[in-house]
């Protein structure tokens, strides 16, 4: 079941970056590598890696690019993100805020090395770009925890509202 | 110690992972050829959903953009009739030149220019990744769309196909940074190589050193890379900066705006090119 949940979720992302970027001008942030890392947070390094793998792959297929060279980077990152949640506390959301920056910019610098070192780009001043990126998914990743956290309590409030309806009918 | 087993598997599979990724890379490396059946594959499932997930999205973007941002309106309707008169201006012109074009290639005995083969197509989804400045259109190999077809719209050149599926495709913006177009300055017939910044612009590669460019000259495919027929508007020259004695960084701004492709055109004919007359002199042969 969480398998399915995770697929489904980086199945998601990579529709919803698709449906929203709505041109080829492309979008400042990347919703499957926040997916990932939120995955590997949660679930673990092992679904980190997996999750990675499976949605960089989709990626590079999905983009006509070379496979592998998003995937690289985003195994490394769902993993590193699923030691980070075992090893340390990242429930603040500053912590958390971090762990997405570094992530992405560890996903750019290994997409961007690979490609250069394969003569596929030419990256001239990707700064602005990489940080950009970096703070929008940062951004996006703490929001995204946010909701994951709000949801129980959202679901346990509207089951009160469900049930004082129920009780008030009774009488 | 079970816990420590895990942790070790867990290390190991992220080795042979890592491991897999750079056989992969070193394979397609190696081998440069089509697209693989896998990847085909995944791409003819996923886009099928992404047709759907585009239309959702489309009706929130089709809400804002019918209500909400209808500001200036009526000065841009009044700009557009100006500029649509100077064009009707324009088409004459080049329709009066065509034909004197035409009675001349008559005159010459040659083919006519041949017409292109268009199919149109929507764009159901945008980039996936930052990374990639790519598009998805909803016709494939099934409406006849193949590997390296050029796509353009009314404005001007696009992309390429570079992955078709069933019935969708996905199309390669030339302001990827990994996209090329051989490319011409129309005023000084001088060739170089569009390549894509990422950034929504181009560069102008391997011009040569005496070459005369400057902002504002028009730069057209110059049909001589074997995917753009020639002629097609790509872009204008937005900047040329001075970058050491022999080097100059010409920056051109695409004549395509990129952040609202809605409908597409594939050419789905070759280029059309000049050809000998179909009937060659017969040669005298001496007995």
């Amino acid at each position: 079941m969480t398998a399915l949940r995770m697929a489904a979720l980086v199945v998601a992302a990579v529709l919803l970056q698709g449906a929203f970027s709505r041109s080829g001008g492309g979008a400042p942030g990347d919703l499957v590598l926040v997916a990932v890392v939120a995955v590997g947070l949660l679930h673990g390094r092992l679904a980190g890696l997996l999750t990675g793998t499976a949605a960089g792959l989709l990626q590079d297929a999905l983009g006509g690019g070379m496979l592998g060279v998003s995937g690289l980077g985003k195994c490394v990152a769902g993993y590193l993100a699923g030691v980070a949640g075992t090893q340390f506390i990242v429930t603040q959301w500053m912590s958390r805020g971090f762990l997405f920056l570094g992530a992405s910019l560890l996903n750019s610098a290994s997409f961007m090395g690979l490609s250069m070192l394969l003569g596929l780009r030419r990256y001239d001043n990707p700064i602005l770009e990489v940080v950009t990126q970096a703070a929008v998914n940062a951004a996006v990743g703490v929001l995204l925890f946010y909701a994951i956290e709000f949801m129980p309590t959202i679901r346990e409030q509207w089951n009160a509202v469900l049930e004082r309806r129920r009780k008030r009918r009774y009488h | 110690m079970a816990r420590a087993d895990a942790g070790r598997r867990t290390r190991s599979l992220l080795v042979a992972v890592v491991l897999g990724h750079v056989l992969l890379i070193s394979a397609q490396v190696a081998t440069p050829g089509g697209p693989s059946l896998l990847r085909t594959t995944v791409v003819a499932v996923v886009t099928e959903f992404q047709e759907f997930s585009w239309l959702v999205a489309g009706a929130f973007h089709s809400v804002w953009d019918g209500y909400a941002s209808l500001r200036g309106v009526r000065d841009e309707n009044a700009r557009l009739a100006s500029e649509n008169t100077d064009l009707r201006v324009q088409l004459q012109q080049a329709r009066a030149d065509a034909a004197g074009a035409g009675d001349m290639r008559a005159l010459l005995g040659l083919r006519p220019h041949l017409p292109w083969t268009t199919t149109g197509a929507e764009v159901v989804a945008g980039s996936l990744s930052p990374d990639y400045r790519a598009i998805t259109i909803d016709k494939g190999l099934g409406d006849g769309v193949r590997r390296d077809m050029p796509v353009i719209n009314s404005a001007g050149v696009l992309g390429r196909v570079a992955l078709p599926a069933g019935n969708t495709a996905t199309v390669q913006l030339i302001i990827d940074r990994s996209a090329a177009v051989a490319v011409r300055i129309d005023r000084s017939r001088t060739e170089g190589i569009a390549l894509g910044n990422g950034d929504g612009t181009l560069r102008l590669e391997y011009l040569s050193a005496t070459a005369e460019v400057a902002e504002g000259d028009t730069v057209v495919t110059a049909g001589i890379d074997g995917i753009y027929p020639q002629g097609l508007g790509v872009g204008r020259v937005e900047r040329v900066e001075r970058a050491g004695p022999a080097y100059r960084r010409v920056v051109v701004r695409p004549f395509a705006d990129f952040s609202r492709l809605e409908t597409v055109l594939v050419l789905v004919a070759p280029a059309p090119v000049w050809a000998p007359p179909l009937t060659a002199p017969e040669r005298k042969v001496d007995r």
